[in-house]
């Protein structure tokens, strides 16, 4: 028995060594810098001076962004976008086109996320210290005597910033996975920071919280399904790496597991895998019907981090949804897609029309988020490559659309804090005529009016759906979008053609940091909309997938 | 010689720029009034040298063509701003600028004390300018925007008084039965380019030939409800009466001696489609025989000055679309008629005017009487341009009225017979009621009252700047008609351009008959006024009248008839399809919003913020989609 185990370790041959994993830290620049930055964050929370650390990690941050940013454009310049499309860490993550654009648009949202994380002049000052939107201590329970203490020592949560960084690390690898591993534990990675940011408002504390508690709790929910889907897939393909799949997939195995002899090539897994996988999709892009946490989770979560959720979140996820339909399972189109079809369908119309009724905006702006996926998701069912490129280009834009829209939101206060509720906005254009016009610009770009990003987004999602033989979905999509116009422009009427009430809130003047997030939306709003056809060749020229 | 062209638009156009831009600077709004007088003179003097360059040349070699620039450069559609001036924009041209520059400088005296003076002298310009680039076009577009001009500066200046709601409504009024005209007009080139593929005069022309007859009428009588609107003919007649609540200058200018002459412009320059369709000629003719009756009939039973004259200028028109009605026999009548009544009406309204100013601004001719002793210079002027109107022999009126009456009658057939009635009837009312006006101011015993003020009137010769012109006026009444008329002179002029036809008279008939008809007949109509108005004082207020006398006070109920054919539908119309949009098409749209509104309102319920109630409807959609999945591979 002694010679068994010692003839295991003795082993001359038979079992293969371990082979040291080949990482190509340039290809994977842009990841390790916003992680690196993060763990970095972590430290400065550690070590920096109390008084210097918001400083510092506002610095870090942007900075670790625009240097990922950097690095992304610098591997899009030098064809890894296209021509030099490959995949890197063992075949681990993907670095092709998508990828990078995606990577590229999420880090633009960061950067703006971080602005508006970032900003202290809103709030006004407790006991003298200039405070954000987070709490003093967010271990502390709400209205008790710890947290008293932590506002009156002018604490402030700049652990956000970190918690940020990590969020956007994980979106990074998101859309890139190339293994269904490396995907689930970027899910994880992008999931866990922002389930905390949820929970650190500084006002509505409690709100805050049981946002916090149900997004873990129905996102735990529906990792779970995620990870089973994961192990029924590879039970079905003997492993997890993206291309081995499509293989099985599409019929021509490479190699056989033994020990899984049994079960490979069962359809049953297959189908029954990938529609978990999908579900988690969904989950996390808000599609009805597992979109039920939305509402509650922009409401409740801090502004800023809505924002940054509600924009950053969409990307990565789509881009891992495209990845999965179109790289492992475009063998299996004739079983998605019709169920793509009627996911698409419900979420269009339940978004346009439970928006309707919604009186308060940040819950307003959240359904419109799930209308908005069921656009998207019309454009992802195309299957074809203008399906890809024009769902890209639609991330992007309304990435930028979503972080101005909320950053809009954080302006609008009364003595309670942020208001809200849409009544308090009846007349906003009267008193504060920039901010509305901004908003309603905002709005229109929602609601796809010609002129904004919205609408050139719409047209080539609809486009490329049409042209991939789905016009019923298109019809579907342009009734939800006369629909949903219903609401954006009752906003509008509603700032613009109302009496302000007596009692009203005022708009605060933010600092360079919200204005400057403020802007960029608008401008890119316009930008894309008035000339898309370059930003669009962009999307067309990053529209192919690496296997 | 063809740069001068533009210049000649180009001089009043610039005279509008800075008179209606230049605002509020001082100096300009001293002094506009002459910066517009000018231009205007520069325009005409611009259009002698022109005159006298093409005088110089053969009839054939006269037309000049001046291209500006390409407007619209589409493939397939090309629109050019081009001039081109023969003998028939000659014409017009000198007859605007001249008659133009004169009113200009009439009303240097005439609106002395208006405060917005500038801003009239720079409407003038405006539509001198307008006015100019419609008779200079050489395509009907360009002419489309010179008619649209037109109609701009006559609504300016009609409303110019805005502060009177009458003005205010006729500018209205005028504006909008304009408008249907320019429909006719607007329908009419896109029909030509439909039809042709191209609206330039010349080819559109040079092709009639190609098309069949029926397009022909289309284009022609959609060309006709153009003039008619724009030169008052029926059935769009009913805005001039109205129009002479502007200053009476412009009533002069654009109401009787260039605007209204824009119709019988356009029917002359696109004769070679109307003599291509018979049917359009006709109705054309009627048009004119029609509106000469009802203008003069009109004129009968005005007491107030300016609408009696306007009535006649309704009428005389009616007798140059009657000649330009009847092909090549009568476009040179149509266009000598046009003149001679350019001359002798723009006198007769100056006259007008300038009695108006010495008599409190009363336009009542009930109220004025004996004013011949006070007003000598506006008595002789007015008395000869009356004596041409009416076309006593020698003077302008007769040559040119007679002309019209021989070619009516040398139509031929039935129509002749009719046409020429109709012409020599109405040269007997316009005789009638011309005296009537003359007899009524100038002559009998005073019947002056205090006007609003309590002042009475104290009639005195007006201005210098008011009666040289008058004068000048009086001159051209008397000596143009004679000056044409002899050698042909005139026919020859235009003959290169419109064509000429020696008329023949049908048996029976001779030149001497029908001029000796019409001299009787505006002897009977004279005689007839003098007996009613001349041998009895004249009531000062109005007899009751017979049913025709009252039908004709009110414009023949042109206005009852509109309103109770046009409006009243219209009102129907209108609050029918307003209501069919409140009940129907809101109904749809409210219902479906509410509907959808309260499908949100029960679907949100589901929404109850139990994490939960969440967690069952995921695991709900899981199984619905793996279900779904599966269920798609077995079917």
């Amino acid at each position: 028995m002694s010679k068994g185990v010692h003839s295991l370790w003795m082993a001359q041959d038979g079992v293969d060594k371990i082979e040291a994993p080949h990482i190509e830290y340039d290809l994977l620049a842009p990841t390790l810098i916003v992680v690196g930055a993060a763990v970095l964050g972590v430290a400065v929370e550690a070590f920096v001076p109390r008084r210097h650390r918001y400083v510092v990690q506002v610095g870090l941050a942007v900075l670790a962004m625009a240097a990922a940013f950097g690095a992304v454009v610098t591997l899009a310049a030098t064809g890894h976008g296209t021509d030099e499309a490959q995949t890197a860490a063992m075949g681990a993550l993907a670095v092709d086109g998508p990828a990078l654009f995606l990577q590229g648009t999420i880090l633009l949202v960061g950067v703006l996320g971080v602005f508006t994380f970032a900003e202290r002049r809103l709030d006004p000052a407790a006991h003298g210290n200039r405070v954000d939107s987070f709490a003093a201590e967010a271990a502390a329970v709400p209205g008790g005597e710890a947290e008293q203490s932590a506002v009156k020592a002018g604490f402030t949560t700049t652990e956000v910033f970190p918690l940020l960084l990590f969020a956007t690390g994980g979106m990074l690898i998101f859309p890139a996975a190339n293994d269904l591993l490396t995907l689930f534990i970027a899910l994880e990675v992008l999931s866990l920071p922002l389930y905390l940011l949820c929970a650190v408002a500084r006002r509505k504390r409690l709100m805050s919280q049981e946002a916090a508690v149900k997004y873990f709790l129905l996102g735990a929910f529906s990792s779970a399904f995620l990870l089973f889907g994961i192990a029924l897939l590879y039970g079905y393909a003997g492993s997890v790496k993206y291309a081995v799949i499509a293989d099985v997939v599409a019929g021509n195995p490479q190699n056989m597991t033994p020990a899984l002899a049994d079960t490979m090539g069962n359809d049953a897994l297959l189908l029954i895998g990938g529609a978990m996988l999908l579900l988690g999709m969904f989950f996390k892009v808000g599609a009805v019907p597992f979109h039920m946490w939305t509402p509650d989770v922009y409401q409740g979560a801090p502004t800023p981090v809505t924002g940054f959720m509600a924009a950053a979140t969409k990307v990565a996820a789509f881009g891992a949804l495209l990845r999965l339909l179109y790289v492992v399972l475009p063998g299996m189109k004739w079983d998605w897609r019709p169920v793509m079809w009627g996911i698409a369908i419900v979420t269009m119309v339940v978004g346009a029309i439970l928006a309707i009724t919604q009186t308060d905006v940040k819950r307003l702006l959240a359904y419109s988020s799930i209308a908005h996926a069921g656009f998207i998701l019309a454009g992802v069912t195309a299957a074809n490559e203008e399906g890809i490129s024009s769902v890209l280009f639609y991330l992007a834009a309304y990435g930028f659309v979503t972080v101005g829209a909320f950053a809009v939101v954080t302006l609008v206060r009364d003595a309670g804090g942020e208001a809200t509720h849409l009544s308090k906005w009846a007349g906003l254009g009267r008193r504060s005529p920039l901010v509305a016009a901004v908003f309603a610009v905002f709005l229109l770009a929602f609601a796809g009016i010609p002129l904004t990003s919205g609408f050139a987004g719409k047209f080539a999602v609809f486009k490329a759906a049409a042209e991939g033989g789905a016009t019923p979905l298109v019809v579907v999509g342009v009734i939800a979008s006369a629909i949903a116009a219903f609401f954006y422009v009752r906003v509008i009427v509603l700032m613009f053609f109302s009496e302000p009430r007596p009692e009203g809130p005022a708009v605060t003047v933010p600092s360079a940091f919200t204005v400057s997030a403020i802007a960029v939306g608008v401008a890119a709003t316009l930008v894309l909309g008035v000339a898309p056809q370059y930003f669009l060749d962009l999307a067309g020229d990053a529209g192919v997938f690496v296997r | 010689m063809e740069s001068l062209i533009g210049l000649l638009v180009a001089a009043p156009l610039l005279g509008a720029a800075v008179l209606l831009c230049g605002g509020r600077i001082p100096q300009i709004d001293r002094t506009g009034h002459w910066l517009g007088t000018v231009l205007a003179f520069t325009s005409f003097v611009l259009g002698l040298v022109l005159f006298a360059d093409m005088l110089g040349k053969d009839g054939e070699e006269r037309a000049l063509q001046s291209h500006l620039f390409t407007w619209v450069p589409v493939e397939g559609f090309q629109a050019d701003a081009a001039f081109q001036l023969d003998q028939l924009s000659m014409t017009f041209v000198l007859l605007i600028t001249g008659v133009g520059s004169l009113i200009h400088l009439y009303s240097v005296g005439y609106m002395e004390h208006d405060e917005r003076r500038r801003r009239f002298f720079g409407y003038l310009n405006l539509f001198l300018a307008a006015m100019l680039l419609l008779v200079l076009a050489d395509n009907f577009l360009l002419l489309y925007v010179g008619w649209e001009g037109v109609g701009l500066a006559s609504y300016l200046l009609i409303g110019f008084w805005q502060h009177k709601p009458s003005a205010a409504t006729a500018a209205k009024k005028a504006f909008i039965v304009n408008r249907v005209g320019d429909v006719g007009l607007s329908i009419a080139i896109m029909l030509m380019f439909v039809t042709f593929g191209t609206f330039a005069f010349e080819p559109v022309m040079n092709s009639v030939g190609e098309t069949s007859e029926g397009k022909l009428t289309a284009i022609g009588l959609m060309l006709l409800l153009a003039a008619c609107g724009k030169s008052a003919q029926v059935p769009l007649q009913s805005w001039l009466g109205d129009a002479m609540e502007g200053p009476t200058p412009v009533s002069a200018l654009i109401h009787a001696a260039t605007m209204v002459t824009a119709g019988v412009y356009l029917i002359v320059r696109s004769g070679a489609i109307f003599e291509a369709a018979p049917d359009a000629q006709l109705v054309v003719t009627i048009v004119g025989a029609v509106t000469l009756l009802f203008g003069a009939i009109v004129g009968c039973a005005k007491d107030d000055i300016k609408k009696a004259l306007a009535g006649s200028t309704m009428s005389q028109i009616g007798y140059m679309v009657l000649a330009a009605g009847l092909g090549p026999i009568g476009y040179a009548f149509a266009i000598m008629h046009l003149v001679t009544h350019g001359f002798f009406k723009a006198g007769l309204f100056l006259g007008a005017g300038s009695v108006m100013h010495g008599m409190n601004d009363e336009v009542d001719m009930r109220k004025y009487g004996g004013l011949r002793k006070y007003m000598p210079v506006t008595f002789v002027t007015f008395g000869l341009g009356y004596l041409a109107i009416i076309g006593f022999p020698g003077l302008s009126g007769f040559f040119s009225k007679d002309a019209i009456i021989e070619a009516a009658f040398a139509k031929g057939g039935t129509q002749g017979w009719i046409l020429g009635g109709a012409a020599l009837l109405g040269a007997a009312i316009t005789a009638y009621y011309m005296t009537r006006v003359m007899l009524m101011t100038f002559f009998g015993e005073k019947r002056w009252e205090p006007d609003a003020n309590g002042e009475m009137p104290h009639p005195h010769e007006s201005p210098r700047s008011m009666t040289i012109p008058m004068i000048l006026l009086a001159v051209g009444s008397v000596g143009a008609g004679a000056f044409f008329d002899v050698g042909e002179r005139f026919v020859h002029w235009l003959e290169p351009v419109t064509g000429f036809e020696h008329g023949h008279l049908p048996e029976g008939l001779s030149v001497a008959m029908v001029t000796g008809a019409t001299v009787t007949c505006m002897v009977l109509g004279v005689a007839a006024a003098w007996l009613q108005y001349g041998r009895r004082p004249v009531p000062a207020a109005a007899p009751r009248g017979s049913l025709l006398t009252r039908a004709a006070r009110r414009d023949l109920l042109q206005d009852d008839f509109n309103h109770v054919a046009l409006v009243k539908p219209g009102e129907y119309l209108t609050r029918g399809l307003v209501y069919l949009d409140h009940k129907l098409v809101d109904g749809i749209v409210n219902g479906t919003a509410a509907a959808f509104g309260g499908l949100s309102g029960r679907m949100r319920r589901i929404q109850n913020g139990y994490a939960r109630s969440y967690a069952v409807s995921m695991f709900g959609g899981a199984v619905v989609l793996i279900a779904a999945t599966l269920l798609m591979r077995a079917v």
